[in-house]
């Protein structure tokens, strides 16, 4: 019994920790969504964490720790000139400013010798166990739960419903947002660095812009309102190719292929029918069976 | 006695047009003021320059000595101005009772870190803070729909909301933006009970209503604004005979 659990671990070991990391990354995006705004620099931030934590024990031979806050520190304070600027933009303008903040960090990093360029880093000491990264999504969690009707929380959902009306109310409203922007600026540079010391590697072409696109993904499929929202949805479609892997050969379909059509079938669902996204399904079910039933 | 909010020679235009036009008006502490005027006469364009939505092109806004012009609606907020707003502002997710606490945004003093650690100081406040949200409720006369999201409530629901939640932050200053528009005989008579009380614990009103003869029973002083100049200023029964407002109103004779 013991050796099967072990060996099954071994097996999803790296899916397990996906699972977290993408979690972490999905809520990267969140935390400006929760305050209304469309902010996708996460792959940027994600690969800056990365960058400088792999440096640090590679090169400086930081002890880990130090090297994740580093990791968690660097995007996080960058976050601060990046925000001043582009988050007096709104909606999609806001989305292109910080795609193309993503991608200037992924350039400078493709075309900077002492990384290596397009090749990356490689043999990057892998510290990072799959514990801590459950650890770390566990402390966020915690963090967003207690924010939640707080003060702190109803103003940002004051600020996602009517930024007029918030800010009639003395809500500070740009500080509210430069605040999520640097929060998930921060933990996506934790999972950065987390992964980097997972995988052994980072290379620009792990923080593409379809990175973030999938981030942003996780987050609407699983639901944008909760932060048990993004968790979900990074789970979900995590979980699911491994489980179509298994499925795909039986029904005589390539893996590749079908993943990305029932990822993208899954988004359209979730849009047009649950807008509010897989956390919302429980209580849609049982709103629908309260009408169907009669009183 | 010293004003509470004095605009002095205030210009605001937009484009070619003059919204605000040399306007100057007074609030004594705990005054219910009237702003009337016809349609397009620069009335919520004042509580807009008031609250901190919009800054003027010229002039002064002195609120309790301190001048705000400029300041952010937020800053204005903080010093004690609350409003509502001609088009029904609420959050429409959230249920009329959590609009309230909102509302007591400013007021509510617990530290980031004694919510993060749910310290029995911060987790008191958010109980009285819902709390408060109920009274409030209460007293416009919406205790049984204090769970209902802002979104099913009636019109005339969501602005008694909306007034709940601007007397949330405790204001010096009250800015009501025609707080009775689509409510019924007696909600406006609620409304205007509602008005006198607020003023009763000190606190300033300045109403902006069409509702002619609710701003002639609620309000002390009250100024009249036609094409974004002030026309006339007085009492209720002093503005009633002034010709010129006669005229603005109902147009003068050849």
């Amino acid at each position: 019994m013991g050796g099967l659990l072990s060996s099954l671990y071994e097996t999803y070991q790296s899916t397990l920790a996906y699972t977290a990391l993408n979690s972490l990354l999905a809520l990267s995006v969140y935390t400006s969504l929760s305050c209304g705004q469309l902010a996708l620099g996460s792959a940027g931030f994600a690969a800056l964490g990365a960058y400088s934590a792999a440096l640090l024990t590679l090169q400086a031979h930081w002890p880990f720790p130090l090297a994740l806050a580093a990791g968690l520190a660097v995007p996080a304070l960058l976050a601060v000139p990046l925000g001043l600027p582009v988050l007096r933009l709104r909606g999609v303008f806001l989305a292109i400013a910080t795609v193309g903040f993503g991608e200037v960090v992924r350039l400078c990093l493709v075309n900077w010798e002492y990384v290596n360029g397009a090749q990356g880093i490689v043999a990057i000491p892998q510290k990072t166990a799959v514990w801590m990264i459950y650890l770390a999504l566990g402390v966020v969690l915690f963090l967003l739960a207690r924010l939640r009707g707080s003060k702190w929380g109803f103003a940002l959902e004051a600020i996602r419903e009517d930024e007029p009306a918030a800010r009639s109310m003395g809500i500070p409203v740009a500080r509210y947002k430069l605040s999520m922007l640097v929060l998930g600026a921060a933990m996506a540079g934790l999972a950065g660095a987390l992964e980097a010391h997972f995988t052994f590697m980072v290379a620009p072409n792990g923080f593409t812009f379809g990175r973030v696109v999938d981030m942003l993904v996780f987050a609407v499929v699983g639901g944008a309102r909760l932060y048990l929202g993004p968790v979900v949805g990074a789970a979900f479609l995590t979980l699911l190719p491994e489980l179509l892997r298994e499925l795909a050969p039986r029904v005589g379909i390539e893996a590749g292929p079908l993943r990305l059509m029932v990822n993208g079938l899954i988004l359209l669902a979730v849009i047009l029918f649950l807008p509010s996204g897989l956390v919302s399904l429980p209580g849609r079910l049982r709103a629908m069976r309260a009408a169907r039933s009669p009183p | 006695m010293t004003p509470l909010l004095s605009l002095e020679r205030v210009y605001r235009s937009f484009g070619g047009v003059r919204a605000v036009d040399g306007a100057a008006l007074t609030v004594a502490p705990a005054e219910v003021h009237g702003l009337i005027g016809p349609n397009g006469a620069g009335k919520t364009s004042v509580l807009n320059l008031v609250s901190g939505f919009l800054a003027p092109n010229a002039g002064r806004i002195v609120l309790g000595g301190r001048s705000i012009q400029g300041l952010g609606p937020d800053r204005v907020a903080a010093l004690g101005v609350a409003r509502t707003f001609q088009s029904i502002r609420l959050f429409p997710d959230l249920s009329a009772r959590d609009n309230v606490v909102v509302g007591q945004h400013l007021r509510r003093r617990a530290s980031l870190v004694a919510q993060l650690l749910a310290l029995p100081s911060a987790r008191a406040e958010g109980r009285s803070a819902r709390e408060t949200a109920a009274a409030l409720l209460e007293r416009v006369g919406l205790s049984d729909r204090i769970l209902e999201p802002a979104r099913h409530l009636s019109y005339g629901e969501q602005r008694r909301v909306e007034i709940a939640r601007a007397l949330g932050s405790a204001p010096r200053l009250l800015l009501l933006d025609e707080p009775t528009a689509g409510m019924n005989p007696p909600e406006v008579r609620a409304v205007a009970e509602l008005i006198r009380k607020v003023a009763a614990e000190g606190r300033a009103v300045l109403l902006v209503e069409h509702n002619v003869r609710l701003v002639m029973e609620v309000c002390e002083r009250i100024t009249v604004l036609d094409f974004g100049k002030v026309i006339a200023e007085g009492t209720p029964s002093e503005v009633a005979r002034d010709r010129a407002v006669i005229a603005a109103y109902l147009g003068s004779e050849p």
